[in-house]
């Protein structure tokens, strides 16, 4: 009997471990955020689109900012062929201060994003997703109104110069599923600011 | 006269942890070297960057750790995830700044994804992260230490 439950202690544990994060093939965890024009924004108000550009990122981490003109240029590349940007700042605003509410909007507005900017309030949405660092990237893709994530990880292979980019990770796996093709690689690393979560 | 000399070494020593900090460049498969090496040393490597907060919070842990090192088979690396282009600007002065004298490499391969399996698969690749590890264990932690955390993995190790 005790190993008996010690087993099933065990099991459930693991589930919890393989639980903590979604891989490539996995359905998309449905979302209902506030957006900084005052609205809320869900992942199924996208139903109508191929897909959409998952951003976790923030506003003082120097990979977001490295990285802030490369996802509006992919929001104004890719929107039009079915695949906007949706961008969640993560981070809780008393361990990070400069990802308040006000300072998200402040940001939003002077740098013109094209795209929604939702605060993950809660940390429910970036744990569901597995999410650990800004900028973390989850192109998620629309079949027949159930979303499912395609690609995890990088934008690119170079954070410091856009002009000496070599490997295009997500553009390339945004070019595979319009061809019908999974995304060679699914999932990709790259160094980031860890996600700060409430303390 | 022995013990000028003594004090003179000791000077000439203390100035030379102090000032004299400079920055090796590395490339992966240096990384990759550092991160396994064979031999009777207990390494401690900790990545982090002069951007990153909760790095910056920690780092005096491991610059105590080192000062303390000499005599117990240990070695601090400090891996800098900085941009290469702001060695002189910003990694230079904070170095500086914070009187750290443990190794300082900066690593200057900017393809993330084609290292960090490398140096750990377990690795999401946010800082900071420390890998502590001899020829018998290892360990790798993906997250800000306390000082008492720090001493404590090292202790169980070496």
């Amino acid at each position: 009997m005790k190993k008996a439950i010690l087993t099933s202690i065990m099991a459930v544990t693991a589930v919890l471990l393989v639980n903590a994060g979604i891989k490539p093939g996995d359905k998309a965890v449905e979302f209902s955020l506030k957006n900084v024009d005052g609205t809320t924004v869900s992942l199924s108000d996208y139903n109508d689109q191929k897909g959409v550009i998952l951003v976790f990122t923030c506003n003082p981490c120097p990979y977001a900012k490295a990285y802030e003109k490369r996802i509006i240029t992919l929001h104004k590349t890719y929107a039009g062929k079915g695949f906007p940007v949706v961008a969640i700042n993560p981070n809780d605003e008393l361990v990070s201060p400069e990802d308040t509410f006000v300072k998200m909007k402040l940001r939003a507005k002077e740098k013109e994003y094209p795209f929604p900017y939702l605060k993950d309030e809660t940390q429910e949405i970036y744990k569901a997703y597995g999410a650990t660092r800004t900028p973390h990237i989850f192109l998620l893709q629309n079949e027949g109104g159930t979303f499912k994530v395609a690609y995890i990880g990088a934008i690119d292979d170079n954070a410091m110069d856009a002009s000496a980019v070599s490997k295009k990770y997500l553009e390339r796996s945004i070019s595979a599923l319009l061809k019908g093709s999974d995304p060679d690689p699914a999932m990709t690393k790259a160094v980031g600011c860890t996600i700060k979560a409430k303390s | 006269m022995k013990n000028s000399l003594t004090l003179l070494f000791s000077f000439i020593l203390i100035c030379s942890q102090s000032f004299g900090q400079s920055v090796k460049e590395v490339d992966s498969d240096m990384l990759v070297a550092q991160c396994t090496m064979q031999n009777d040393t207990t390494y401690v490597v900790n990545f982090w960057a002069t951007w990153c907060s909760p790095c910056v919070k920690e780092i005096g842990f491991f610059e105590e750790l080192h000062r303390q090192s000499f005599s117990h088979n240990l070695k601090v690396v400090l891996v800098s995830l900085d941009f290469p282009n702001q060695i002189e600007k910003r990694l230079i002065p904070f170095l500086k700044e914070k009187k750290i004298s443990a190794e300082v490499l900066l690593m200057t391969d900017l393809d993330y994804n084609s290292w960090i399996d490398r140096i750990e698969p377990s690795w999401s690749g946010a800082i900071p992260a420390t890998l502590i590890y001899n020829r018998e264990n290892r360990v790798f932690l993906e997250k800000e230490l306390t000082r008492d955390e720090l001493f404590n993995h090292v202790s169980q190790l070496n």
